[in-house]
């Protein structure tokens, strides 16, 4: 704990008097419905109690009643800025314990749509913190428009804005649009675009720079220790990316760099992100060059999937971190066990740590800097 | 002096209602100008629905706001809470008395005119204390202390910069000063002053990057979280009014108010349009800075103030003692004031990347790894 000593020598002592401050659950800067207790000391933050549950809608043991088709729309809901993430993890996590071999072609469209879903997440991240760092909304229509313009390529897929319910075991629901290529170059040309507008707005801003360098700094031993993954965890200078550490679905076959920070602040954690973004249109470009054509379903699929007895691990990198799913199956159609391991309740447990002796501003950014899904933290 | 009627009591009259009638609804106008504004800066519309182009949403607004209920929290200290937003607006209003506008519309010409506007104007924050204080609210009184330690800091540099100003002009009547601008504004010998007065004005008005007190995403409003109604809108106009008025001020010292380039006696016409195109320069200037760039941390803005714009405005002061006292041309106040204003620029953007007066971290978040 930060103790500050007030006493002016030749003066008597003074009694100072911490106070708590309820932030959220509704307060702006709160990304949803956390709430932290703050023992202030003046500006200073002494003390921080997380409180979360707001959100519980009880998305791991609902699943346990329904079809494995059907848990699906549940991990829609659970990280709901990185859908297609995180129902790619459920899908390869049903497949690694039934043993279907999703289609050439299902594999490609899965990659390209969890990669942009992957820029999306990360385009609303740069939105958030610019407000929670205190530009007033710019930074984040700007970086909304663009990630309108992908939202609608989504939609244009799916049929659904948000909660897309697209991919299925051993491939997915339906074939994409013709003009998928054509559609698919547009958005990555405007993504590339926006990107520019954004980093010239944030990254060499004297004022980000005065406000997020040096800020909560963590040291890759620490981060291990916490468990943080994702950008959190690269901004301390560890390369560590399911996608190359643990290659998952087709991500072997495509060229791609794991940016890392050194500093493991809350400007390297920006960083990141903007850097991370650009990958990802790598590969979706990549991908799309060699995307072939074929089914998009496994052949043999029954109407009903039920899936062997066992058990199994899934874990993605999606745009917080590592996302995982453990399943056990015992022969029926429903999994008898589904657990979800969220990236953004981990990197939560992080924030006491990080915040404590930095002052009220700060833990905002700080907040913002690890980026939080409620749905995926309360679940 | 130019006469509204014969009467010098209707006189008077129609003068104060220059303030009391004009400044409300330029505030209405003001709100709809800021909202497109910044709505297209952010590549949307802004208001379009209520009038053609949503010219009718500030008077909508208006209604909205009066017909709103007057809640008060039960806890709150009565007439701290309810005083505190006269103590806002009065001195704002105040303010107005003493800003000339043209050579002839104004309330008063006071010998003491800038004197009296930078005492005035900074009452005010004795609102926003009891404001902060009288809501029985956390945040509020985190953003009325914050608006206490953010006004002892800017203030200083905001004063100094205005002093620069009238050593050069050698009054302190904003008409003098303005008159004595006919041919060249003074921003062409004081850059610095004219630097240190934008930045120090940014933070008398709080608006980003020193929205510290009223801040959206950690203060929520501030001293203004538990006020609502008529009572809200008081915050709101004497903030717009504030930006009128330091726009104005701003370029009444610096660029020449009504006179410059046109020379002190032109029509009344011209006079208004170059006010006009002036003060609304400094306004566009500000919604634009508004919607740019992020906020500072409130102890960086004190180091920002007391470590940079202090000294340089003591710099500022001493250069124009030098060149007033030993007679040198003027030319010499341009090129000292200029490279000092350089320097400053350079002193700002080398601070902010390296580790010093603006970028440090409390000790505590160096040693995160103690904490669990």
């Amino acid at each position: 704990m930060a103790t500050i000593d007030y006493t002016i020598p030749g003066e008597p002592d003074l009694e100072t008097l911490d106070i708590h401050v309820n932030v959220g659950p509704q307060h702006p800067a709160t990304h949803g419905v956390f709430r932290m207790v703050l023992t202030i000391d003046g500006e200073l933050v002494t003390d921080l109690d997380p409180v979360i549950g707001y959100m519980h809608r009880g998305n791991e043991k609902l699943p346990e009643n329904c079809d494995y088709r059907q848990v699906i729309g549940y991990h829609d809901r659970t990280d709901y800025l990185a859908q297609f993430n995180t129902e790619h993890c459920y899908v390869e996590a049903v497949e690694k314990l039934t043993g279907i071999k999703p289609t050439e072609r299902s594999e490609y469209i899965r990659v390209i749509l969890a990669e942009l879903n992957r820029i999306t997440s990360h385009l609303m991240f740069i939105g958030a913190f610019s407000s929670d760092v205190g530009i007033f909304g710019t930074a984040f229509m700007y970086a909304f428009r663009d990630r309108e313009f992908v939202q609608d390529f989504f939609e244009e897929i799916t049929g659904e804005r948000m909660m897309f319910n697209y991919f299925r075991p051993g491939g997915v629901a339906w074939d994409v649009p013709d003009d998928f290529r054509e559609r698919c170059t547009q958005v990555i040309d405007r993504i590339n675009s926006g990107l520019k507008d954004l980093e010239g707005m944030i990254v060499d801003n004297e004022i980000v720079l005065a406000r997020c360098r040096g800020l909560s700094r963590v040291s890759t031993e620490d981060a291990i220790n916490w468990g943080l993954s994702g950008p959190l965890l690269r901004a301390t200078g560890l390369e560590y990316d399911l996608r190359k550490a643990e290659p998952y679905s087709i991500y072997d076959r495509f060229e791609f760099d794991i940016p890392t920070g050194k500093d493991g602040d809350v400007y390297d954690r920006v960083i990141m992100r903007l850097e991370e973004m650009k990958q990802s249109v790598r590969i979706v470009e990549q991908a799309l060059a060699d995307m072939p054509d074929g089914p998009i379903m496994a052949e043999g699929m029954k109407r009903t999937l039920r899936v062997p007895e066992g058990e199994v691990y899934m874990r993605v990198e999606g745009p917080r971190g590592e996302y995982g799913v453990y399943l056990v199956g015992t022969g029926t159609d429903k999994p008898y066990r589904h657990k979800v391991r969220a990236a953004s309740f981990c990197n939560l447990s992080a924030l006491r740590a990080m915040s404590i002796g930095n002052y009220v501003s700060d833990v905002i950014v700080i907040l913002g800097s690890i980026d939080i899904v409620l749905g995926e933290v309360d679940r | 002096m130019f006469l509204l009627a014969d009467n010098v009591w209707l006189d008077a009259l129609l003068r104060m209602a220059i303030v009391a009638v004009l400044v409300p609804v330029g505030v209405i106008l003001l709100t709809w100008v800021e909202r497109k504004v910044i709505g297209r800066l952010q590549q949307r519309l802004g208001p379009m629905h209520v009038g053609p182009y949503g010219l009718l949403q500030g008077i909508a607004d208006t209604i909205k706001l009066i017909t709103k209920e007057d809640v008060r929290p039960d806890s709150a200290d009565r007439p701290t809470f309810e005083l505190a937003v006269f103590v806002i607006v009065v001195p704002v209003f105040m303010a107005a008395v003493a800003v000339p506008f043209t050579s002839d519309i104004f309330v008063r010409n006071m010998a003491l005119g800038l004197f009296y506007f930078l005492a005035v104007s900074s009452l005010g924050i004795v609102g926003f204390v009891m404001a902060g204080w009288g809501s029985d609210n956390k945040y509020a009184l985190l953003g009325g202390v914050r608006a206490g330690a953010q006004l002892i800091s800017y203030e200083i540099p905001l004063i100094l910069s205005a002093v620069a100003v009238a050593m050069l002009g050698q009054s302190l009547s904003l008409y003098t000063l303005v008159q004595l601008q006919d041919d060249t504004p003074f921003i062409a010998y004081q850059p610095l002053a004219f630097v240190i007065f934008i930045i120090a004005g940014l933070a008398e008005l709080y608006r980003q990057p020193f929205d510290i007190p009223v801040a959206e995403s950690e203060v929520v409003g501030g001293p203004t979280v538990e006020y609502s109604g008529i009572r809200w809108s008081m915050f709101q106009m004497s903030e717009f009014v504030s930006l009128v008025l330091i726009s104005a001020l701003a370029s009444l010292l610096f660029l020449g108010g009504w006179t410059w380039p046109f020379g002190a006696d032109n029509a009344t016409w011209l006079q208004v349009c170059l006010m006009v195109a002036k003060t609304s320069a400094f306004i566009l200037f500000f919604m634009w800075m508004r919607v740019t760039v992020p906020r500072l941390r409130i102890d960086q803005l004190m180091a920002l103030c007391w470590q940079i714009l202090l000294p340089f405005a003591f710099l500022q002061i001493i250069i124009n003692g030098l060149v007033l006292v030993y007679d040198w041309p003027s030319w010499t106040l341009t090129i000292l004031s200029g490279a000092a204003a350089i320097a400053m620029g350079t002193v700002l953007h080398q601070v902010a990347r390296r580790s010093g007066v603006l970028y440090q971290t409390t000790g505590a978040s160096q040693r995160v790894g103690s904490v669990l």
